[in-house]
Order: structure tokens, then C-alpha cells, then sequence
């Protein structure tokens, strides 16, 4: 059994995790969040903290391919899992479909919600339940947009998810960017 | 949040020693619930020992036709299980009714059982509750109580259950399988949560430092008469204002056998077997479903905000039945309720 016994007070915690590809070990109170860890610790800091409740989904990740509400998930939890925020599915010259499909249909105004969205977004065609825009939608309750740029990321959304499908038409699937 | 021990169990018996020594400690898997709690104060373990290493991560068919899932399938695996799609569409329509996808992702079968309620009052660590604070009285009584109880509630605590899962499991006669440092038991799925009485602060039968380990659903029945229909104050993402899972079974144009059970309107998914009993031998009708949700919702009583929930709960059993005989379940994601 690891690491503190019963009833001492509580001690940082050893942890090793990938995060966009590159391998962290840390020393962690158990407290913290992996949304704090990206954030603070290793300055990652375009997931978002929002409601920090699991209710907005601007802090969502991929943590070993699955999206997930990062403020909701105990660092010290996350022991060999590998991490993907929206700083590791692409790059400024080499945008990730979603990205792009997401600046085509100005998918956002204020922006603060378009890390979370676009890593949820691509989660859920990872996963492969969405086929049209109306589970796409329902599928993607789980990200709140205070600006309702709504209409823009469905399409931004469905377009990537058609480019997924079909990549003969011009968008680079998603697993090559991935 | 308040600071805290960690353990990581890596057997089912170092876990449940971790926690059963220690009055402080609790179990944590998913954590969609417990960590929100423990940020807002409500909870306030003194240690949690991590399960999620345990091998509880299977699903395996049992000898009697049926299935046995593993209390750390995540509730996203559940639903969209070949199996599960296939012989217990009702679970998968009532789990991909809750939540988020990201949350569904993250939580597990057992923690689904144990999340608490949403009553505001709970999660408002200044208010008196008797559920988060034993004796300290109940703030919902006389206040805002959209989304309180209207059957089995007490004059300690309106709490209502908020799982969607748990009530697709009532419906089905799902069994508990669950295990702690006096061994292993069974609990039958209507005997495992509890009316709040004069203890709220239970919500479930557990002891302290009892593991859910599986739950097991009995030989599949009710083909595609079956649906779950939840109704809220959103199309998505929202807890039940009210929500039904139905099933039945036909023989020829006559109901075999019924089962209802409600959520969002009591401590425990709410289930009267004297209510699906009044279906058999009937032919589906509005008329009949209304006798059964007459039964179902037998001394209901609202708090004044939420009188409404009884007669739409009458109206949702009619409903849900009707789909389900008809064999046209409620779709989640096209929330048009035909």
C-alpha cells in the first residue's frame, strides 16, 4: 500500500504522467487537480478553469484518449496516464483539422471556451457516436459557450467530422494530426 | 479544498482495510461527485484510497443468461456495450440520458450508485441540512424545492436521488454485489438505496468501509418494449425534474408483465410492484398506464414549488408506457417525445 499511512498528516505524493507526449514526474499534495497541475506546475494554460464544478467543460482534456473534465481529476490519480491538452494537437503552422475547421466557422467570440470545446470535439469523433449535427449537439452538452457561438461549432464540428470520414475531400484526417 | 491522505490500493482487501480502519477515509474512482463535494466543502475526507487499480473493470456473462458489470466500467463503456445496446437497451437509453460525455467518461458503475443528491441545500455548506449535518434541520422544507421528493420523503430531508442509471437498474431487478471486511454480500437493487426517514445522512445501506464490486442484471427480457423518458428544465445535461423507465412485456395484444420505475422524485428510484402488477393481462391503453401511474404516485405529496412533478409524473409514466408498448423508445438525442 502506497503511500502514507493512515491517520499521519498528508504528504506529497510521487507521479508520473505524459503531457502532450513529453514524460513529467512530480511531487503532488493530493489535492491537486490535474486542471491545476497543467496550469500552475507546468504552465499549460490553455485548458481553462471556468466553473472548476465539472459544469462549463472549458478545462477538458484527453487523458489517454478519452475527454474528461481535468478540474474534476486528482493529479495524483492520473499515475501513468497520457495527457493531451489543446497545446498538443497542433501547432501554429501546422493546425489539427479541428482547429482549422474551428477558424473556417468562426467557432468562437471571446475564445475561452475553444480549448475545451476543440478537445471535447475531438474526443467525441474519437469516440464515433456523432453522425450529424443533431448528436453532435447532444454530445457536446457538456461544453458551455457564454458567448452561443453554438451554431458556428456544430458546423465547425460536422465539417471536421465529414473531412474525418472522407479525407479525399481536401481536409487531412484527424489521426494524421493526432 | 481541504488537504487529504492518499492511498493506492492495488487489491480489493488492502482497500477496504484502508478505509474500514479509518473513519475518515473513503473510497474514490471516478471523483466526478466526491472531488466537486470536497471543493465545496460538503465532504471532507480525511484520506481516500484510489480503487481505481482494482480489477473491477470487466463485464462477464453469468451462468443464468445474464450479466455481471464490474464497478469500475465507466458509465460511456456501459452504455454503448455491444451487449448492453443490444439486451438491456433501457440501461443504455437511462445512462446516455445523464450527465456529459466527459463525465460519463470518467464515472464508474459503482460511484453512479453512490453519487449524492443535487439538493441545493446539501451543496451550500452554510445552510442547515440534515444530510450533510445530522440534527442540524432541513433548508429545503419551505424553500426553493423545484427538484425535490414527492413520495417516501420525511420531515428530516426532500432529497431526491439524482442517477438517471439507477433507475433503468430498479426497472430491470439488477442485484449488488458487494464487499467489505466482514466478507461478501448481495443486495437486491430496491434494497440498496434507503428513504431518508430520520436518518438522510444514509443514502444507501452500505457500512463503512463496504465496496460495490459488480452489478449483475437478471437474463434479458422486454426485446425493444422498453423506454426511458426523462424530463427536465433543459434538453441536455440537466438532472430529472421527473424521468421513467419503463418496460413490458407482450403476450399477443396483452401485457405480460410491466415494470416502472420513477426518478428525480424521491430518495431511491421509485418502483411499486402493486402498480406494474395492475398492468397484467391488460391491453395497452392510456386508460390502463393511468391506473398503474395512479398506484406508481399513491400519496404524493408536493412542497408547494414542485406540485407540479406529481401530475407530470402521471403523465410521464402514461407516456413512457404507451413508447414501450408501442415499442418505440424515447430517443436521447432527438429530444421530440412522441
Amino acid at each position: 500500500m502506497s503511500p502514507a499511512q493512515s491517520g499521519s498528516a498528508p504528504e506529497p505524493v510521487s507521479v508520473t504522467l505524459s503531457v502532450n507526449g513529453q514524460t513529467h514526474t512530480l511531487s503532488l499534495e493530493p489535492s491537486v487537480t490535474l486542471l491545476d497541475l497543467l496550469r500552475e506546475r507546468l504552465h499549460l494554460t490553455g485548458s481553462k478553469k471556468g466553473c472548476d464544478q465539472g459544469q462549463c467543460g472549458a478545462c477538458t482534456v484527453l487523458v489517454d484518449g478519452r475527454r474528461v473534465n481535468s478540474c474534476l481529476q486528482l493529479a495524483v490519480m492520473k499515475d501513468g496516464a497520457e495527457i493531451t491538452t489543446i497545446e498538443g494537437l497542433g501547432t501554429p503552422d501546422r493546425l489539427h483539422p479541428m482547429q482549422a475547421a474551428f477558424i473556417a466557422h468562426d467557432a468562437f467570440q471571446c475564445g475561452y471556451c475553444t480549448p475545451g470545446q476543440i478537445c471535447s470535439a475531438v474526443g467525441m469523433l474519437g469516440e464515433g457516436h456523432a453522425h450529424g449535427p443533431e448528436e453532435i449537439r447532444e454530445l457536446m452538452s457538456g461544453n458551455l459557450c457564454r458567448c452561443g457561438a453554438y451554431t458556428n461549432i456544430v458546423d465547425a464540428i460536422e465539417d471536421a467530422r465529414r473531412g474525418r470520414e472522407a479525407p479525399t475531400l481536401g481536409t487531412p484526417s484527424l489521426e494524421a494530426a493526432e | 479544498m481541504i488537504n487529504f491522505g492518499y492511498t493506492r490500493a492495488a487489491t480489493i482487501g488492502e482497500a477496504i482495510q484502508a478505509v474500514a480502519g479509518d473513519p475518515q477515509a473513503r473510497f474514490i474512482a471516478g471523483g466526478t461527485n466526491l472531488v466537486d463535494l470536497m471543493k465545496y466543502g460538503v465532504e471532507r475526507p480525511g484520506r481516500l484510497v484510489d480503487i481505481t487499480r482494482l480489477p473491477l473493470k470487466h463485464m462477464e456473462d453469468t451462468p443464468g443468461g445474464g450479466l455481471k458489470i464490474g464497478a469500475l466500467v465507466p458509465n460511456s463503456d456501459l452504455a454503448y456495450d455491444a451487449r448492453v445496446e443490444r439486451d438491456y437497451p433501457l440501461l443504455s437509453s437511462a445512462i446516455l440520458a445523464g450527465a456529459s460525455a466527459q463525465l460519463r467518461n470518467a464515472a464508474t458503475t459503482g460511484g453512479n450508485l453512490l453519487q449524492r443528491t443535487r439538493c441545493y441545500y446539501f451543496y451550500d455548506a452554510a445552510a442547515p441540512c440534515n444530510k450533510r449535518e445530522p440534527g442540524s434541520g432541513c433548508s429545503a422544507i419551505g424553500g426553493v424545492t423545484r427538484v425535490h421528493a414527492i413520495l417516501g420523503a420525511s420531515s428530516s430531508c426532500i432529497a431526491t436521488h439524482p442517477s438517471d442509471m439507477c433507475v433503468a437498474l430498479a426497472a430491470l431487478g439488477a442485484t449488488v454485489h458487494v464487499e467489505g471486511p466482514d466478507g461478501a454480500r448481495t443486495v437486491a437493487f430496491e434494497d440498496f438505496h434507503r428513504l431518508p426517514g430520520d436518518a438522510p445522512e444514509k443514502d444507501n445501506t452500505l457500512a463503512h468501509g463496504e465496496m460495490v464490486t459488480a452489478i449483475e442484471l437478471p437474463a434479458p427480457r422486454f426485446g425493444s418494449n422498453h423506454s426511458y423518458l426523462k424530463l427536465r428544465d433543459r434538453l441536455s445535461y440537466a438532472f430529472a425534474l421527473v424521468s421513467v423507465a419503463a418496460a413490458v412485456e407482450l403476450d399477443g395484444d396483452r401485457i405480460a408483465e410491466a415494470r416502472v420505475a420513477l426518478g428525480g422524485v424521491a430518495h431511491k428510484p421509485w418502483r411499486v410492484p402493486e402498480a406494474e402488477a395492475l398492468l397484467k393481462g391488460e391491453t395497452p391503453s392510456p386508460d390502463a398506464f393511468g391506473k398503474a401511474a395512479d398506484r406508481l404516485l399513491e400519496g404524493a405529496v408536493g412542497q408547494g414549488e414542485n406540485d407540479f412533478k406529481i401530475e407530470l409524473a402521471r403523465r410521464a409514466v402514461i407516456r413512457a408506457l404507451s413508447q414501450a408498448a408501442a415499442g418505440t423508445p424515447q430517443v436521447q438525442s432527438n429530444k421530440i417525445v412522441n
